[in-house]
């Protein structure tokens, strides 16, 4: 399950979905894994301005992985001109690729995955089984 | 007395869960074509909406737009399996009844043939609450269940016949397995999943009772359609 995904879960009781101790969900004894996926910077930009960076940034601090910027990166941080001779052309006709920024960030969000683990609820405390690479949200029915 | 009383969460496990378990790959290789409004629903979204498949199946939906991000989800762990092949979307095994996703947070979601397998007319309703629930203000969901009135389908069904039924899953035995004498192998095997048949008219009344406002309605190939979503409250 990759890390982009955990932005869109809580905790499935109903209980817990109101209070903000349920949001994110923490992860536990994660195993992580590469999955590569072909990058889509289009996909990238439209997404990031909807995640809770906050929840991001804590995630991928509970995961010990490198830390996120403070904010959401801007469209513009995401592309570099990659036409390096400044006499071929006005500006208009340059081409332009996506940037370091966006290349590491398609991998931490889009390719770097939660393979096994546990993904906690921070007000329960409930623990929810990740098995190859599919999170469990099913609840034992005295939960329900 | 209430004949919903007999059903509920331990008769859809039986008659539902445990069947799609059981009949999931095979299942799966059946449903590969997107259905019309369905595919066109997800392709007129703008790029970067972000929503849900609430019964995701093998995922045949997840396959129609890679420029939207889905988060589907399944009943059945065998099913999700299949369906988390669809990059950039994402899989999770869940209960349509407790989805793990944040309240008013998505601009869409879709939950095709799922309510209908649900037992009581009750937790239809919770079901359809569940759903739109999940969406932000503006945010639009299709739900699709199954027909009572299928006349022209091989099953035929009118609007005289009984609405809770149980249809039969046959899986083919392969002849080469019984040939080489695997067990179990070459026969047959029938598996009946639990429906509810919805009646002209009985899915939007499902969704107003469920919080919703009906934008759109339809029938298609033996299903009842909507687009609704949440009402606002004044
Ligand atoms: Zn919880």
């Amino acid at each position: 399950m990759k890390l982009l995904t955990i932005n869109f879960l809580t905790c499935a009781r109903k209980t817990c979905k109101s209070t903000p101790a349920s949001f994110p969900l923490h992860p536990k004894e994660a195993e992580l894994e590469q999955v590569e996926t072909e990058m889509n910077p289009l996909f990238l930009r439209n997404i990031l301005p909807r995640l809770d960076w906050e929840a991001m940034r804590m995630l991928t601090t509970e995961l010990g992985l490198p830390n996120l910027p403070a904010e959401t990166p801007a469209p513009e941080e995401l592309v570099v001109a990659t036409t390096t001779d400044l006499d071929a052309g006005n500006g208009d006709d340059r081409a332009s690729g996506p940037s370091q920024m966006a290349r590491d960030l398609h991998v931490l969000l889009m390719e770097t995955s939660i393979a096994s683990g546990k993904l906690v609820c921070g007000n329960c405390g409930h623990e929810y089984a990740v098995k190859e690479g599919i999170a469990n949200f099913l609840l034992p029915s005295h939960m329900v | 007395m209430d004949a919903d009383e007999a059903k509920g969460e331990t008769y859809e496990e039986e008659h539902v869960h445990v069947v799609y378990e059981q009949i999931a790959s095979h299942f799966s290789s059946t449903r590969y074509k997107p259905w019309p409004i369905i595919e066109r629903f997800l392709r007129e979204l703008p790029d970067g909406a972000i929503g849900l498949d609430v019964g995701c199946g093998n995922g045949k939906y997840l396959a129609v737009n890679p420029d939207i991000f889905i988060i589907g989800s399944d009943r059945s762990s065998n099913l999700a399996s299949i369906a988390k092949r669809h990059p950039p979307h994402s899989v999770v095994v869940a209960d349509i009844l407790y989805l793990p996703h944040p309240s008013r947070a998505f601009d869409f979601a879709i939950s095709i043939a799922v309510v209908h397998h649900l037992s009581t007319s009750w937790r239809r309703v919770e079901a359809i609450e569940s759903i739109l629930q999940t969406l932000r203000s503006g945010g639009k969901a299709l739900i699709y269940v199954w027909a009572l009135e299928q006349e022209s389908s091989r099953r035929g069904w009118t609007e005289q016949d009984e609405q809770d039924v149980m249809v039969p899953w046959v899986m083919r035995g392969s002849r080469k397995a019984a040939h080489a004498g695997e067990a179990g192998g070459g026969e047959d095997r029938t598996f009946h999943r639990y429906y509810h048949l919805y009646r002209k008219g009985e899915l939007e009344r499902d969704v107003q009772l469920a919080g919703g406002e009906v934008v759109e309605a339809g029938y298609e190939k033996d299903n009842w359609w909507v687009v609704a979503t949440l009402r606002t409250v004044v």
